[in-house]
C-alpha cells in the first residue's frame, strides 16, 4: 500500500473544505431569489478558510461555528423561511407545471380565457390608438424623462383615450360564471345552489377553524391599538409590546417577527418588521438593481405606462391619504413593469403572462418576449397595492423591493382565479358563507333587494382594503396579512364591517342605498371589528 | 411525463362498472361506488412497489389484489383476493374540491398487506357526495418493485455529486502528474473564477439584441 498516492493528497487538497462545497452547491439548487445570499456566505466562508488555524479534522464544525457567530447562521435561517413562506409544498411528481400553478382543470381553463379577454382589450386599444405596445425612447424624449423622475406627478399627458384595461367588477362577472362542470347544478334553487354569487365549491373556513387559526387576535390577547380595559392603561401593554418588537429587532429573526406582528406593530417598528419577515435588507447590489430598472423605464416606452399614469391619477391622486405619494408611485411602479425577477412568480400562480414578438419576428421562438417585461398587467386601482407602503419606506429602492416582495407573495392572488385559499376566489366564497352563516337574516335582505353582498364588499378585498381604511387601520390590517402568511382576513374583515352596519343595512331596499351605508369605511377600527365578529359572537 | 427512472408495469385497464342499486337508467340518483378491473399479461405477476395516478372527484379508494403464492414443487396454488387498501382519502371534505384533481402516490409500505406476485387489481372508487357528475381516476400506473420508484422530479444533485467534488477518473497509465496537477489547478481556478464573477442577480434583460419594438400581443 505504502504512502497514499498523489492524486489522493491532490484530491484531499482540493476537497479540503468538503463543507463549502456542499454548501454551496446545495444552496445554489436553492432558487435564484437568493443567489446573493449564497453568494456572501460563500465569500465570507471562503475567507474563513483561508484562516491558516482551520484544522481538517474539526472543520465541519468550525465552519458551523463560523456561520452562528458569523450571523449568517441567521441569515440562512431566514432566506430558508422566506422560500417556504412563499413556495408552495413540493408538489406530486408526476404532476406537471400547470398543475402546480393551479390543480383545478377547469379554474386554469377559466384564467386562460380572462387572460385572453384582457389581450383583446389591450391589443384593441393599441389598434384604435394607433400606439406600439413598447418602442424605444428617442435620445432627446430620455433626457426629458430623466430630468423629471421625481416630478412625474407635474406633467399632465392626455391620457383621455386610455382606459383601465378591467376594473374589479368586470373581474367579479367573472368569477360569478366560474363553474365546475362535474358539479351537479341546475338553474332551479337547490341545497346544490349557493344562495351567494360565488358558485364553486371550495373549501373555506368556518368559524371554529378560524377562531383557531387567528387565535392571537382573541380578546385576550393584547392588540394594538386597542385599549381593552378600564382600568389597565393601554400603554401597559403598547410599551412592553414595543420592548418586545425591539428585541425581535435585534435578533433578525423572520420567524419571530413574524409571529409578533400577529398581535400588530408598533408606528415606529413597523418598516424593520415587515422588512424582516419579507427578508428584504437593503444592499448596494439592491439599489443598483433598482437603478437598472429606472434606465429600463429611460429607455423603453411601453403602452402600460399610460395605464399606470391613468390609475394612479383615478385612484391614489384623488385620495387623501396618498396623493403626496403620486411622484413615488410612479417610479416604483414604471420600474415594477420592468422586472423581470417578477416573472418567477408565475411558477405558482395560476396567470400566465402575456407574450409578444419583436417587431417585424412575428412567430420566430427566439423573438418571444413577455409584456410588460414583469408579465403583470395592471388594473384599475392596482396603484393602491403601493400608496399604503409610501407611508413606511421613504427610500425609493427600498419601498420597491417591499412591494415587489409583498406582491409576488400575496396579492397577486387578489386578480388571478385560483382555488387557492388565499385566492380571490375562496376570499369571496368565505365572505359569503360567513355572511350567511352568521347573519342569515341580513344576507336573506340584501339578497332579496338585489344588493348581493359580494357586489359591496369585492372592490374592499381586491385592492386589500387599500383605499378605503383609514392609513392607520389599514397597517395593522396588512400586519396581520404578513403575520398569518393569509389574506383570508380580508374576508373576515369584510364580513365583519356588513355585521357592523347591519342594523341599518336592515332598513335599505335597494343596492345604491346599501352602497350608501358601507360608503366609508375610514372612520372604522380594525381590531375590535375582527375580534367582536370572530370571537364576541355566540357561534 | 419526463424521464422515469423506471417503466410502469403494462397492464390493461378495464372500463368502470358502476354499483347501482336499482335500475340505471330510471333510477335517479347517482352511483357512489365504481369498481375497475385491471389485469396483467397473460399469466404474469408483478411485485407492486408504488401505484400512481391523478385524482378526478373520488373520495375513497380501496384497492384488492389477487396474490399468486407459490405452493411446493413450484407449482402454482389457487389465487385468493386480499385488501390492501381500504376506503383511502383522497378528499377530506368529499363536497369541495380539496384533493379532487391531485396526483397520488400510494407505495408499498401503506398496504395493508404483502402485495408480492400480484396477479389481477380491483380498484373501488367511492363518492358518497351526491354533487359530483362523474368520478374516476385518470392516468393510472403501476410500477414493480425491485427497482427505485420513479425520480422524475428528484433533483440529480442528490444523487451525483457536483462536478468539483467527483473524483478524477483515473486510468492504470498515468500521465505526469505535475503536468496535470498543473493543468487542473489552472482549470479549477478557472471554473473558481467563472463562479466568483457571476452576477449575484440576474441583470434582468427583457430585450433580444437590444430591441423591445411590440405592435401587439400574441394570442398564442
Amino acid at each position: 500500500m505504502g504512502s497514499a498516492p498523489w492524486w489522493r493528497k491532490q484530491r484531499s487538497a482540493w476537497t479540503a473544505s468538503p463543507p463549502l462545497p456542499s454548501l454551496c452547491s446545495f444552496l445554489s439548487k436553492l432558487r435564484g431569489r437568493w443567489q446573493r445570499c449564497r453568494r456572501q456566505a460563500k465569500l465570507s466562508a471562503q475567507l474563513c478558510l483561508h484562516n491558516p488555524e482551520i484544522k481538517l479534522e474539526s472543520l465541519k464544525e468550525d465552519i458551523k461555528e463560523f456561520l452562528k457567530t458569523s450571523g449568517w447562521e441567521k441569515k440562512l435561517q431566514n432566506a430558508v423561511y422566506n422560500e417556504l413562506s412563499v413556495f408552495p409544498l413540493p408538489c406530486h411528481p408526476s404532476a406537471p407545471p400547470e398543475h402546480i400553478k393551479e390543480s383545478l382543470a377547469y379554474m386554469r381553463k377559466a384564467q386562460g380565457n380572462w387572460e385572453k379577454r384582457i389581450l383583446k382589450s389591450l391589443n384593441s386599444m393599441c389598434t384604435e390608438l394607433g400606439i406600439p405596445l413598447a418602442q424605444k425612447r428617442s435620445i432627446n424624449e430620455q433626457k426629458e424623462l430623466l430630468s423629471k423622475w421625481n416630478e412625474m406627478g407635474t406633467d399632465e399627458p392626455d391620457l383621455s383615450l386610455f382606459r383601465p384595461v378591467y376594473a374589479p367588477k368586470d373581474f367579479l362577472e367573472v368569477l360569478m360564471n366560474l363553474r365546475n362542470p362535474n358539479y351537479e347544478s341546475s338553474e332551479q334553487p337547490s341545497f346544490r345552489n349557493h344562495l351567494g354569487l360565488i358558485q364553486v365549491p371550495l373549501k373555506v373556513k368556518d368559524i371554529p377553524e378560524l377562531k383557531e387559526y387567528f387565535g392571537e387576535l382573541d380578546l385576550s390577547t393584547g392588540q394594538m391599538d386597542i385599549d381593552d380595559s378600564a382600568n389597565v392603561p393601554p400603554e401597559l401593554f403598547e410599551n412592553e409590546h414595543l420592548r418586545l418588537g425591539q428585541k425581535v429587532l435585534i435578533k433578525q429573526d423572520s420567524a419571530a417577527s413574524q409571529q409578533y406582528v400577529r398581535q400588530g406593530c408598533p408606528t415606529s417598528l413597523r418598516a424593520e418588521l415587515w422588512a424582516l419577515i419579507l427578508n428584504i435588507s437593503s444592499q448596494p447590489e439592491d439599489i443598483l438593481y433598482y437603478e437598472q430598472l429606472k434606465s429600463n423605464v429611460i429607455q423603453h416606452d411601453l403602452l402600460v405606462d399610460s395605464l399606470i399614469y391613468k390609475d394612479v391619477k383615478l385612484t391614489a391622486s384623488n385620495d387623501d391619504y396618498y396623493f403626496v405619494f403620486e411622484d413615488y408611485l410612479y417610479q416604483v411602479l414604471l420600474c415594477f413593469s420592468r422586472d423581470t425577477s417578477v416573472l418567477d412568480h408565475f411558477e405558482y400562480n395560476s396567470a400566465t403572462p402575456p407574450k409578444s414578438y419583436i417587431r417585424g419576428k412575428l412567430g420566430m421562438e427566439e423573438y418571444a418576449v413577455f409584456y410588460p417585461p414583469n408579465g403583470v398587467i395592471p388594473f384599475h386601482g392596482f396603484s393602491m397595492y403601493v400608496a399604503p407602503l409610501c407611508f413606511l419606506y421613504n427610500e425609493p429602492s427600498r419601498l420597491y423591493q417591499i412591494f415587489r416582495e409583498i406582491y409576488v407573495r400575496y396579492f397577486f392572488r387578489l386578480h388571478s382565479i385560483s382555488s387557492h385559499p388565499s385566492g380571490i376566489v375562496s376570499l369571496c366564497l368565505l365572505f359569503e358563507t360567513l355572511l350567511q352563516t352568521h347573519l342569515p337574516q341580513l344576507f336573506y335582505h340584501l339578497r332579496e333587494i338585489g344588493a348581493q353582498p359580494l357586489r359591496i364588499s369585492f372592490k374592499w378585498m381586491v385592492r386589500a382594503f387599500s383605499g378605503y381604511l383609514a392609513t392607520d387601520q389599514l397597517l395593522l390590517l396588512w400586519d396581520r396579512i404578513l403575520g398569518y402568511n393569509s389574506l383570508e382576513i380580508l374576508a373576515v374583515l369584510a364580513a365583519a364591517v356588513f355585521a357592523f352596519r347591519a342594523v341599518n343595512l336592515m332598513e335599505v331596499t335597494s343596492l345604491a342605498a346599501a352602497e350608501a351605508v358601507l360608503a366609508d369605511l375610514s372612520t372604522l377600527k380594525v381590531m375590535p371589528l375582527l375580534q367582536i365578529f370572530l370571537f364576541a359572537t355566540g357561534t | 411525463m419526463g424521464t422515469m427512472a423506471l417503466e410502469p408495469a403494462p397492464c390493461t385497464i378495464k372500463s368502470p362498472v358502476a354499483l347501482q342499486v336499482g335500475d340505471m337508467r330510471t333510477e335517479l340518483g347517482r352511483p357512489g361506488v365504481i369498481v375497475t378491473d385491471v389485469v396483467l399479461p397473460h399469466s404474469q405477476v408483478i411485485d407492486l412497489q408504488e401505484i400512481i395516478f391523478k385524482n378526478y372527484y373520488t373520495a375513497f379508494f380501496t384497492l384488492r389484489v389477487q396474490r399468486r403464492s407459490l405452493a411446493d414443487g413450484g407449482n402454482e396454488s389457487p389465487s385468493k383476493w386480499v385488501t390492501c387498501l381500504r376506503n383511502y382519502c383522497l378528499m377530506p371534505n368529499p363536497h369541495t374540491e380539496e384533493g379532487s384533481q391531485d396526483y397520488f402516490s400510494l407505495s408499498r409500505h401503506q398496504m395493508l398487506c404483502d402485495v408480492d406476485r400480484v396477479a389481477a387489481i380491483r380498484l373501488i372508487l367511492r363518492q358518497p357526495s351526491p354533487v359530483w357528475l362523474h368520478f374516476t381516476i385518470e392516468e393510472l400506473q403501476f410500477f414493480p418493485g425491485g427497482l427505485k420508484s420513479p425520480q422524475k422530479g428528484f433533483p440529480a444533485w442528490l444523487s451525483h455529486p457536483s462536478p468539483q467534488e467527483r473524483p478524477a477518473n483515473l486510468h492504470e497509465d498515468l500521465p505526469d502528474a505535475d503536468k496535470v496537477s498543473s493543468e487542473v489547478q489552472q482549470m479549477w481556478v478557472l471554473t473558481e473564477m467563472l463562479q466568483a464573477s457571476q452576477p449575484a442577480s440576474r441583470i434582468g434583460r427583457f430585450d433580444v439584441d437590444g430591441s423591445y419594438d411590440l405592435n401587439l400581443l400574441s394570442y398564442t
